[in-house]
C-alpha cells in the first residue's frame, strides 16, 4: 500500500500545507510518494526529497503543468493514482480545484477536508460549518482525500532522503489556459501557517483602521485576517478572509477585533488554541468561544495593546 | 446560449444545527430550509448573463427531495425560465449528484453550467469539479468574475494568495464564490409568475444513473466544546494573562 500526495508549490518553493498533508499520509501508513507537477520546479523537487517520511518524489516538469490547471493535471494524477491506495492533497484552493476532478475520473467519491485519520479507510471531517464532525468510511479502491492542514502537525521539512523520479507523461487537454495572476503582497507570515493571527471585522469601520491591527501584528509576528463583513465592505482583500468560505486557521493565539462571531466566521478559527475577543458589545457571540474577552472600544483598546506589547 | 444552473436545498445558513442524540446525523426536523447561498449567486449570475443578452435560456436543476421544488420555484422567480427536479429521497454524495447532473447536461446541451462552490451542509466543494470531469469540460472554480467573449470564457478565480484569471473553452463549468455578485430578491409578481413556469420532475432511474456510494457515514458528533473563558477588565490584564497564564506571547 502506497500513498500519493500532491505537493502544493509555486514552482519555486514547497508550500507548508504539503507537510501537514504528508503527516496525514504517514498516519494512514504505507510508503508516501510526493508528486511535484509544475514547470521549472526542480528546486521544489529537491525540497520535497528532504521532507521527512517521504519515500519517493515524482516530478512532472512541463509547461502544461505550470499553473496546475485541473484539466491538464487531473489526467496525470488519475494515471498515477491507479497504482496507489490513497491520493491526498492539501485542502488549499489548488487541492480543492484539482482533486474532485481526479476522483470523478477514477469514479470514486472524494472525502473533503479530513481533520483526523481513524484508520486507513475511516476519517473524520467537519460538516455544517464545523458544527458537526462526521466519521466516514470509504470502500473505494483508491481513496481520494483532501486534508485540512490545521488538523495535522507538519512533518519536518528536512531529514528525509527520498529518491527523485521524473514522470514523462504529458497531458494537455487544450481546453483551458492561464491568463494572469494577481497575488496580494505581504511581508507578514502566511495566514494559514501563522502562530498568531489578528483579525478585524466590520467594527474596524474602514480599511485605514486596519493599520491599528497591522501595528499589533508586527509586534507579535502575527498574520492579519478578516471577517467576511470586512472583506465585503472592501476594507481588505478577500484572501484575508477567515471562515467557512475563506481560510481555516488554527493558530496558538487568535485575536478577534470588532468581529461579532457569526457561525461562518467561527468555522474558520474555533480550533485556535487561545482565542481573544475585543468587542464593545458584550452580547456578541464571539465571547462564547473566547478564552479572554475584553469589552471595550477597539479604537482605544488596540493602540493600548500595541503599546503594552 | 443556454445556461444550466444547479441549486441545492439546504438548512438556512443562520440556523445553528444540532446533532441527533443517536449520532446518526444532524436534526433537520422542523428546521428552516433555503437555497444554498452559493447557488443563489449562481442563479443571479445566469440572470445577469441573460440581461446582457448573452444567455438565451436559463434552466435550473436540483437533485433532491420533492420539497426542493420550493427552491426551484425561487430560482424561477429570480429569472430562470424552466426547472428540472431530479427527485430522490436519499441524501446523495457529490459524485452521484455530478452523475445525475451530467445526464441532465447531456440532455439539455448547455454552453455554460453554473454551480455554487460548495453547499453549506456537507461543505464538500466537489460537485462542479466532478461534473466538469465527467462532461470533459473546462472548469472555472471559485469565480469572482465571469466574462463571455465568443466561444471563450474568462474566469477570475479566488485563490489562496489572491486572484487568478483563466481562459476556458465553452462549453464550460463555473462554480461561484461569494464575491461574484449580490443576489437580488424575488419580487411578489415574479413569485406569482414563477408558479406558472414549467417544472419537470424526473427520477435517477429515468436518467439511467446509479447512485450507489463508496462512502458510508458511521456517525456524526458534536464538536468538542471549548471550555468557558473569562472576561478581563483591561488591556494590561489581557496582556498579563496571555503572557503568564496562556503563555502564547
Amino acid at each position: 500500500m502506497a500513498i500519493l500526495v500532491i505537493a502544493e508549490h509555486n514552482n519555486s518553493a514547497l508550500a507548508a500545507a504539503t507537510l501537514n498533508t504528508v503527516a496525514a499520509a504517514a498516519q494512514i501508513g504505507g510508503d508516501v510518494h510526493l508528486l511535484v507537477a509544475g514547470a521549472g520546479c526542480a528546486a521544489v523537487a529537491e525540497a520535497a526529497a528532504q521532507v521527512a517520511s517521504v519515500a519517493k518524489v515524482l516530478v512532472a516538469d512541463h509547461t502544461v503543468y505550470a499553473h496546475q490547471l485541473p484539466e491538464n493535471l487531473a489526467p496525470l494524477v488519475v494515471e498515477l493514482g491507479k497504482g496507489y491506495s490513497h491520493v491526498l492533497a492539501p485542502a488549499t484552493s489548488n487541492g480543492k480545484n484539482v482533486l474532485p476532478r481526479v476522483a470523478a475520473l477514477l469514479d470514486v467519491e472524494q472525502i473533503s477536508e479530513i481533520v483526523k485519520v481513524v484508520s486507513a479507510d475511516t476519517f473524520q471531517r467537519p460538516i455544517y460549518a464545523g458544527n458537526a464532525i462526521a466519521t466516514v468510511q470509504s470502500s473505494a479502491a483508491v481513496k481520494v482525500i483532501t486534508v485540512r492542514a490545521t488538523g495535522f502537525d507538519a512533518v519536518a521539512a528536512t531529514g528525509g532522503s527520498a529518491s527523485i523520479e521524473a514522470i514523462a507523461t504529458v497531458s494537455d487537454a487544450g481546453i483551458s489556459a492561464f491568463v494572469s495572476e494577481e497575488l496580494a503582497k505581504s511581508e507578514r507570515p502566511e495566514l494559514t501557517g501563522a502562530k498568531i493571527v489578528v483579525s478585524g471585522g466590520r467594527g474596524m469601520q474602514n480599511g485605514d483602521n486596519f493599520q491599528l491591527l497591522y501595528a499589533v501584528a508586527d509586534k507579535l509576528g502575527a498574520a492579519v485576517g478578516a471577517s467576511r463583513a470586512a472583506v465585503d465592505a472592501g476594507f481588505v482583500p478577500n484572501d484575508m478572509q477567515v471562515g467557512q468560505t475563506g481560510k481555516i486557521v488554527a493558530p496558538q493565539l487568535y485575536v478577534a477585533v470588532g468581529i461579532s462571531g457569526a457561525i461562518q466566521h467561527l468555522a474558520g478559527m474555533k480550533d485556535s488554541k487561545v482565542i481573544v475577543a475585543i468587542n464593545k458589545d458584550e452580547e456578541a457571540p464571539i465571547f462564547q468561544v473566547a478564552d479572554y474577552g475584553l469589552v471595550a472600544d477597539l479604537f482605544e483598546a488596540v493602540p493600548e495593546l500595541e503599546r503594552a506589547l | 446560449m443556454k445556461v444550466l444552473v444547479a441549486v441545492k436545498r439546504v438548512v438556512d445558513y443562520n440556523v445553528k444545527v444540532r446533532v441527533k442524540a443517536d449520532n446518526s446525523g444532524v436534526d433537520l426536523a422542523n428546521v428552516k430550509m433555503a437555497m444554498n447561498p452559493f447557488c443563489e449567486i449562481a442563479v443571479e449570475e445566469a440572470v445577469r448573463l441573460k440581461e446582457k443578452g448573452i444567455a438565451t435560456e436559463i434552466v435550473v436543476v436540483s437533485v433532491g427531495p420533492a420539497t426542493a421544488q420550493e427552491q426551484l420555484r425561487t430560482a424561477l422567480a429570480l429569472g430562470a425560465d424552466r426547472a428540472v427536479l431530479v427527485e430522490t429521497a436519499e441524501e446523495l454524495g457529490s459524485l452521484a449528484v455530478a452523475k445525475l447532473l451530467k445526464a441532465v447536461v447531456d440532455k439539455e446541451q448547455p454552453q455554460l453550467v453554473i454551480l455554487g462552490k460548495q453547499a453549506i451542509d456537507s461543505d464538500n466543494n466537489q460537485t462542479g469539479q466532478m461534473l466538469a470531469a465527467l462532461s470533459g469540460f473546462a472548469q472555472g472554480t471559485f469565480a469572482s468574475k465571469v466574462e463571455v467573449t465568443g466561444d471563450q470564457l474568462n474566469v477570475t478565480r479566488e485563490i489562496d494568495g489572491g486572484l487568478q484569471t483563466v481562459a476556458l473553452k465553452l462549453p464550460a463549468i463555473v462554480t461561484t464564490d461569494l464575491r461574484l455578485n449580490e443576489p437580488r430578491y424575488a419580487s411578489l409578481p415574479n413569485i406569482m409568475k414563477a408558479k406558472k413556469k414549467p417544472l419537470d420532475v424526473v427520477t435517477p432511474d429515468a436518467l439511467g444513473v446509479s447512485t450507489a456510494s463508496t462512502v458510508k457515514t458511521l456517525k456524526v458528533e458534536a464538536p468538542a466544546a471549548r471550555s468557558a473563558g473569562i472576561k478581563v477588565k483591561s488591556v494590561a490584564e489581557l496582556v498579563e494573562k496571555l503572557k503568564n497564564e496562556a503563555k502564547v506571547i
